[in-house]
């Protein structure tokens, strides 16, 4: 079991390592966003908040934010496995459908939290800086858990879609939207109510929030109920994936 | 003489449209046994169900010994597959695929290199194990994907037109592969082709599928002698007719495609 998942992460890892183009590619958003945000609202946001330092909020965001997008598109992945056809050599293989499910989410997973270091180190270049170790070891527990929540999201709509047509739906209508109103670039708490419901079911707002609390200090819903939150619906999503594995007609 | 594949009242619908009809037929252990029938008479679908990618609607199958449906993990440590079409990790290098294969077949880990070594060694692509898939032409390619298939021994390997579109000389060369696997090992062979004249060369025993149903089957001799015919190229034409057919019967086309793509 345990080395059947091994395999199954190490080909997706061979694979974001054989691609350099998207390694590199892939740092250029969060970059601009770090960049543009950092420093084009960081006034504004110093001047609201009697000269809070607005990187320091923005950070933990833009970490997410990068390993939000490598761990829905690592789920996404299966797509591609479906069209070039390696798919049936995985499905047809005699293990259950649960390993092929763990395997692919942690590799995704890993390879989300790689691209979250990446990020975290380039916070490093505008001046962002964690403060103790205990709290980088919280922090990537976070990153672990939203890893996991969103590779797990990617796989399960993968398990659904026969080819890539709909991608691009899914990333305005439900990556883009958690992105942006999961507290990421802004405090949530001055929304208006209706916005505010949609963040409040966001489960990245969980994992951005309980990020920042590991890493910063600031948090609106305190750590230990993100954990919870972002925990048990990665838990959830996993096993939702395995139903919808053990449905797929290879 | 043990018969390794048992295949009783199957029928696959979908919707209302019945791809494959009421089928029955058996394979004896250690024969190669050719599945023959145009384009869309539901060889895929059959094969689809054999080999557990594709839920049955009705009907029962069991291969070496294990009920396909209730011990599935059994019976797809059975069998191998050469799919119809593409099935490898073009990113990954042969060797690589092959040791993928090897541990989601929990090939036990001592023998996993020495099997893995022969199975290089029999389609001859030992020395380009390092290679990039990518980089294999296609007749590499399907000589990698029978290897693949044989390194965790099974019993009965399916191969799905394991010759189109290659080169006469790989043709030829896969066949005594495959010739050699079913003499020297004891492999069954469940083979489906649209080369009439190469079935007639390796089959044992041959079955032709029309519109779902199995509509002739026995040995080559037998088939011929049964439709009068020289060869079992016109013997097929003569049970099959000659109209062209669209694929996949053209009933449900927007359906099958999509099951096509699902493969």
């Amino acid at each position: 079991m345990i080395e059947v998942i091994y395999i199954l992460c190490l080909r997706q890892l061979k694979h974001y390592w054989r691609s350099k183009t998207r390694l590199i590619g892939s740092l250029g958003q969060p970059l601009l966003f770090l960049i543009a945000f950092g420093f084009g609202i960081g006034p504004m946001y110093s001047k609201a908040n009697g000269g809070a330092d607005y990187i320091n909020f923005l950070a933990p965001g833009i970490i997410t934010m990068g390993i939000l997008f490598t761990a829905v598109f690592s789920g996404l992945e299966v797509i591609w496995d479906r069209q070039f056809g390696f798919l049936k050599e995985t499905m047809v293989a005699p293990i259950s459908r649960t390993e092929i499910m763990i395997g692919k989410t942690f590799g995704g997973a890993t390879i989300a939290i790689i691209q979250g270091l990446l990020v975290l180190s380039l916070t490093y270049l505008i001046g962002f800086r964690i403060t103790s170790l205990g709290s980088l070891v919280l922090g990537l527990v976070f990153m672990f858990l939203i890893a996991v929540f969103f590779t797990g999201l990617g796989l399960s709509i993968a398990s659904k879609m026969k080819d890539m047509q709909g991608f691009q739906m899914i990333l305005n209508f439900l990556i883009m939207p958690i992105f942006f109103l999961s507290g990421a670039l802004f405090p949530i708490t001055n929304l208006p109510p209706a916005i505010l419901f949609i963040s409040r079911i966001d489960p990245l707002t969980y994992g951005v929030d309980g990020l920042r609390g590991a890493i910063t200090g600031i948090s609106t819903f305190g750590i230990y109920s993100d954990l919870a939150v972002i925990g048990v619906l990665s838990l959830l999503i996993c096993a939702v994936g395995t139903v919808l594995f053990s449905k797929i007609e290879a | 003489m043990q018969n390794i594949l048992l295949v009783q009242s199957l029928t696959k619908k979908f919707d209302d449209f019945t791809a494959v009809n009421n089928v029955s037929f058996n394979v004896e252990t250690g024969s190669i046994f050719a599945f023959l029938g145009p384009n869309g008479a539901g060889k895929s679908t059959t094969i689809k169900m054999l080999t557990t990618v594709l839920k049955p609607t009705s009907g029962e199958i069991s291969i070496n010994g294990f009920n396909v449906l209730k011990e599935q993990d059994k019976a797809r440590e059975s069998f191998g597959i050469v799919f119809q079409d593409h099935s490898l990790d073009d990113d990954l290098t042969a060797y690589e695929n092959m040791i993928y294969h090897a541990v989601v077949y929990k090939v036990p880990r001592k023998e996993r290199e020495e099997r893995i070594r022969k199975a290089f060694e029999i389609v001859g692509l030992w020395d380009r194990r390092e290679d990039l898939v990518k980089n294999y032409s296609g007749g590499m390619k399907r000589r990698l994907e029978i290897a693949r298939a044989l390194v965790h021994y099974p019993r009965i390997l399916f191969l799905e037109e394991p010759t189109v579109g290659l080169d006469p000389q790989t043709r030829n060369s896969i066949w005594s592969h495959i010739r050699n696997l079913n003499t020297e090992r004891k492999m069954t062979i469940f083979l489906t082709t649209h080369y009439m004249e190469e079935a007639e060369a390796i089959a044992d025993q041959i079955a032709i599928i029309d519109h779902g149903k199995i509509i002739e089957s026995g040995t080559v001799e037998e088939i011929k002698k049964q439709t009068e015919t020289e060869s079992l190229e016109e013997a097929f034409l003569k049970l099959t007719g000659r109209d062209i057919r669209d694929d996949n019967n053209g009933v449900k086309p927007r359906m099958m495609r999509g099951m096509g793509r699902m493969r």
